[in-house]
């Protein structure tokens, strides 16, 4: 695939005015799926499945079977459509879309098509220097999962080239909800960073309702971005594109970025943005066209016979609204405020994406000062290396535990950062790794001394040096101890045995 | 002299099975006897079921033991091929279904074997429910008892014919514009289609999800409302099942045929349904029977539904939109026949199985379908059908302010000859003409022998319709009209029916 | 005189997956134009006025509890699978793209 020309960003915002829009799916962490009994693998103690073990006759559309709604789901779509000040529909209703695919057992899916549960809202989100866009939200609706295909054969794992492909029904059926934005204008340069903090946002929000594990890596929540450029003064909208499944938030921010720099170039040579599909690809930060807009998308929607209208009582929605957390910019402030954090500590979380990480790190024991240093330092590294989402790494849990082991003297700094590590690659809660990786530090002093003795017999002029009051040549000693220990030595116990060793005036 | 136990009626075999003169180990025997000397004739059954005699066994060490059982139990049950059954194949009467095994029962199939009932096999009918004569069934027709030559109605043919040819008692069905009333009207037997929700659809494959009924098959009335019993009621597996609590319809029908419910009873007559729309035998024997009530105490009113004749219009507008989505499930992919296409992608083995698979009545019934709903037509098509459906409901609404039931001929002909509309799809259509509406309004209705066509012989039914959820009103109707007939034949109209063995014994001795 | 035309038989087709021989578009286009010029008369009655009726017996907030009941075994779930790998149902290559 030949590489599409790109524009500078700053010249294409120059010429164009983006504007975006962004379809999120939540999946709901209830105990069953949206229409069936059957075990929702979107929750947490159903996990790892085996395939074609949470399916009951309807998620594969078995013949004569019928489907049944699940009512904590449209509990948690409330919520949802609440929290994000959508109205919740006095009467909706579920309908059918018409396609067929091997991942839809029934061949259709059960969504709601013109009378969704929520519509009309808004959403405040944040931007990384404090400043509050307010997102206008048009509706949130109900719908099932499709299961999952792998492709086997081809060279990539990927549909292209694949032989055959093999299916598994245990997604189908998962509860989602779909949240639609309407077009939103004015963003200018910083559309990819809005695309990236509104869903930090969703995701901050579903967190809080407890109505999704919300984990990005698991596919919990997954994001369609469209983008079209208009020329500057221009009334019309440009065409769009919709970029399919972007999952993770530094990718929504990239992909948003590539389409404005991609459909520039395109415009300004005075070519045309087909109206299509395109797919992310995290390896190279590029999108590649799907498929185009075509008869296919017609979907047949029709009020789905089966099922029965919606019609929360007003008594439920109080009960539901009484609920909600928070609102987004009131639990920052909050937050802001418990953690005592200056305000470029806690944008330098809130940017991240990290609230949600480090609340539940000081949640599990640690000091806020301690969870921010982990979460915005160490960890946002590795996962930049590896181009993953910290949350994806380690749990809050096991943060708080590696900084545990610091704290009581277990752990030095450095250590720590290799059990992170550990932890990381999969090895076990922090403990395990310093048990299994023998990492905890020397605290010994009779292997140290030993260490020491040797060290100054070897460099009998540094010994000197320290015995005549120059002490700051004890460092070459500590070095060579600390390369005998491997590292796991406290390095100031080292310093202070040296100079005891050695006889130096200082100590 | 002994009793042929095939000739009883379901609730006179209970009685008989309660009384332990007879046991179901008999009974059930009698029956696939009875399959095994006619069926090769009249093909109502596509599979016999191989347990049956041990279900029945069963029953009988129950009853012997003193357990208490249900009040038909050990009565056989022939089962409509659209209901999934676990131990046997269900094949709903097509090709790509072939073989197929359910990994669960249809509630009613669930309900009846809870009941003791004793399922005997499953019975023929349109591929799909799809059809008026059983024709369309991919595994052959189903021949009418009456004229072999002749259709046995449909799309549940199948259960209609078993049960006029005495291979079962009882037997269950689906009506989604007709097909266990229209069959019932052809066969000379009994079929009800219960108010939309009255019975579970779960288990029963679905042709049009909106319209679609489980319901009795039988040869009386008492006996639909035994059944009806069995297997009504709220099911938590299908969400447009109804939660109201139902009087015994048994109970309603025994009523019916001792009391005076005629007296005083007002008769709906659809002043659009002019007796020049039906042929003359047919008119006919509906005058006669509206004369018998009449005579009893009821009082005929002429009503008027004025949308009536845009019934079948908005029902071939309606059953195929559904029926497209709802046989897309029918794609190779997790059951059912696939298609070897060397080279072919998925799409390409789907489209070639399922052109192989489907017969030419349902793919023109899903290609109709899928253009009723696509863009730009929708409003036009689709929608415009469910506002028919309103005004239809509206015509009910006003027409049981002035009277408790309303009556029609079940059906514009007496059974046709095979093959003589096959390929004239519009006028099959028609034959369900006095059927549909109540399928689109979600009413109940019933279809109850009423003599014989004088120019062919042939059987002829009349059909009774109740506001919805007052089922139990058809069947006081029925037993009593039924208890009238019954009377003046001096038996019931199925034992003029031709002996199908060759034996020309009449009656209910031999 | 409807607008069924052989193309749009074959778009239809297209659709509803189902590979339609030129007779079968042939003879479709045909019947179908027949019977739809025969339904179209329910626009005659449908009034703008006049709501639509999807479910014959009205009814509205019918819930499941949310507690796992009637799992299938994956044995049965694979039971009639045409073909699989012994716990997931195997396809032919798909062609185009993950929705
Ligand atoms: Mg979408
Ligand atoms: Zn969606």
């Amino acid at each position: 695939m030949a590489r599409a020309k790109l524009m500078d960003f700053d010249k294409a915002l120059e010429l164009f005015e983006p504007v975006i829009g962004l379809e999120v799916h939540v999946e709901l962490n209830t105990r069953t799926k949206m229409f069936s009994p059957a075990a929702n693998p979107a929750h947490a103690d159903n996990h790892d499945a085996e395939p074609n073990t949470l399916v009951a006759p309807v998620d594969m559309g078995l013949p004569g079977s019928m489907p049944t709604v699940n009512a904590e789901a449209i509990r948690s779509s409330i919520s949802l459509g609440l929290a994000l000040g959508c109205s919740i529909a006095p009467s909706s209703r579920f309908a059918r879309k018409n396609y067929f695919y091997p991942d839809l057992g029934k061949n259709y899916q059960i969504s709601q098509y013109d009378e969704p549960i929520a519509f009309e809202g808004q959403v405040e989100v944040e931007l990384s220097d404090g400043e509050i866009v307010t997102v206008p939200i048009e509706r949130a609706h109900m719908e099932e999962d499709a299961g999952k295909l792998t492709h086997v054969g081809g060279a990539t794992g990927r549909i292209q080239g694949a032989e055959y492909s093999l299916v598994d029904y245990n997604r189908a059926g998962v509860p989602l909800v779909e949240i639609v934005t309407k077009p939103i204008f004015g963003a200018e340069h910083r559309a990819p960073e809005l695309a990236k903090a509104y869903l930090a946002t969703i995701r901050d929000i579903a967190i809080a309702l407890g109505i999704s594990e919300a984990r990005m890596e698991r596919g919990n929540i997954r994001c369609d971005a469209n983008v079209s450029l208009r020329p500057r003064g221009a009334e019309r909208l440009g065409t769009r594109t919709e970029t399919k499944n972007v999952n993770s938030m530094r990718s929504v921010e990239r992909a948003v970025r590539y389409e404005i720099q991609r459909q520039a170039a395109i415009l300004e040579a005075g070519g045309t943005i087909t109206q299509e599909t395109r797919h992310w690809h995290e390896d190279t930060g590029e999108t590649s066209p799907g498929r185009p807009k075509s008869d296919a998308d017609d979907y047949r929607y029709f009020p789905e016979p089966d099922l029965l209208p919606v019609e929360p009582s007003a008594e439920l929605i109080d009960e539901l609204r009484a609920a909600l957390p928070e609102q987004p910019a009131e639990r920052r402030r909050r937050l802001k405020a418990e953690w005592g954090f200056t305000d470029l500590e806690f944008q330098d979380v809130a940017n991240g994406g990290l609230l949600a990480e480090v609340q539940a790190t000081v949640a599990a024991g640690a000091t806020p000062a301690a969870a921010r240093k982990w979460w915005t330092g160490e960890i946002t590294r590795v996962a930049n290396v590896e181009g993953r989402e910290p949350a994806e790494l380690v749990t809050p849990e096991n943060v708080a535990a590696l900084q545990g082991l610091i704290d009581e003297g277990t752990l030095t700094d450095k250590l720590a950062r290799q059990v992170l590590e550990g932890v990381i690659a999969g090895e076990g809660t922090p403990q395990q790794v310093v048990d299994a990786r023998g990492l905890a530090v020397v605290s010994d002093d009779g292997a140290l001394i030993a260490a020491i003795d040797e060290a100054l017999a070897s460099q009998p002029d540094v010994l000197e040096k320290i015995r005549d009051g120059k002490v700051q040549a004890a460092g070459a000693i500590i070095g060579a101890v600390m390369k005998a220990m491997k590292g796991q030595a406290d390095a100031a116990r080292v310093r202070e045995l040296i100079l005891t060793r050695a006889g130096a005036e200082g100590a | 002299m002994t009793t042929d136990i095939t000739r009883l009626s379901a609730a006179q075999l209970a009685e008989r099975l309660a009384a332990r003169e007879v046991s179901s180990v008999e009974a059930t025997r009698a029956h696939l006897d009875r399959i095994a000397a006619v069926d090769g004739d009249v093909h109502a059954f596509l599979h016999v079921s191989d347990r049956a005699l041990d279900v029945a066994a069963d029953i009988d060490r129950r009853r012997a033991a003193r357990e208490e059982l249900g009040e038909l139990a050990g009565v056989p049950l022939a089962v409509k091929d659209v209901l999934v059954t676990t131990d046997m194949p269900s094949t709903s009467g097509s090709k790509i279904l072939e073989g197929y095994m359910s990994p669960y029962d249809a509630t009613v199939v669930a309900r009846s074997r809870a009941a003791g009932l004793v399922p005997l096999g499953k019975t023929n009918m349109d591929e799909f429910a799809m059809g008026s004569s059983t024709e369309h069934s991919a595994y052959g027709p189903t021949r009418n008892p009456w004229d072999l030559g002749r259709i046995p109605g449909g799309s549940g043919g199948g259960s209609a014919a078993a049960v006029a040819a005495f291979e079962a008692p009882l037997a269950l069905g689906s009506d989604t514009g007709g097909s266990i009333r229209q069959p019932a009207h052809v066969t000379g037997t009994v079929g009800v289609k219960p108010t939309y929700g009255g019975v579970s659809r779960y288990g029963a494959i679905a042709l049009a999800s909106s319209l679609d009924q489980v319901g009795p098959v039988t040869r009386t009335v008492l006996d639909a409302g035994l059944l009806h019993d069995v297997i009504g009621g709220h099911d938590v597996h299908d969400a447009t099942s109804l939660p109201d609590a139902w009087p015994s319809f048994a109970e309603a029908a025994r009523e019916g045929a001792r009391g005076d419910v005629l007296k005083g009873l007002r008769i709906g007559v659809v002043k659009e349904l002019p007796d020049s729309g039906f042929q003359p035998g047919v008119a006919a024997s509906f005058r006669e029977s509206l004369a018998r009530l009449e005579a009893q105490g009821a009082e005929i009113v002429e009503i008027s539904a004025p949308h009536f004749e845009y019934a079948v219009a908005a029902y071939y507008l309606i059953l195929p939109a559904e029926a497209s989505s709802n046989l897309a499930k029918f794609d190779s992919v997790r059951f059912g026949m696939r298609l070897d296409v060397p080279g072919g992608t998925v799409e390409d083995v789907m489209s070639a199985t399922r052109d192989a698979g489907f017969g030419p009545e349902v793919k023109r019934r899903i290609i109709l379908g899928t253009y009723a709903l696509s863009a730009g037509y929708y409003d036009a098509y689709y929608g415009s059908a469910q506002k028919v459906r309103t005004l239809i409901q509206r015509d009910f609404d006003q027409a049981f302010r002035s009277v408790d039931v309303v009556a029609t001929p079940s059906a514009p002909t007496t059974a046709f000859r095979i093959g003589e509309k096959i390929d004239d799809p519009l006028s099959m259509y028609l034959n369900d003409l006095t059927t549909i509406p109540a399928n689109l309004a979600g009413v109940p209705g019933i279809s109850v022998p009423s003599g014989l066509a004088a120019e062919d012989g042939l059987p002829v039914g009349i059909q009774f319709l109740a506001p919805a959820r007052e089922d139990a009103r058809l069947y006081r109707v029925g037993a009593a009209l039924e208890a009238l007939l019954v009377d003046e034949w001096g038996g019931s109209l199925l034992d003029r029916a031709p002996d199908l063995t060759g034996n020309d014994v009449k009656g209910a001795t031999r | 005189m409807s607008e069924i035309t052989p193309d749009l038989v074959r778009h239809l087709g297209v659709l509803a997956r189902i590979q339609l021989s030129d007779e079968e578009v042939t003879r479709l286009t045909g019947e179908l134009d027949a019977i739809v010029d025969n339904i179209a008369k329910v626009s005659q009655v449908a009034t703008p006025d006049v709501p639509a009726t999807s479910h014959p017996i009205p009814m509205q907030n019918v819930f499941r509890p949310d507690e796992v009941t009637e799992t299938l075994t994956t044995a049965q779930a694979l039971q009639n699978a045409p073909d699989a790998d012994g716990s997931r149902f195997r396809v032919t290559a798909i062609l185009g793209e993950e929705q």
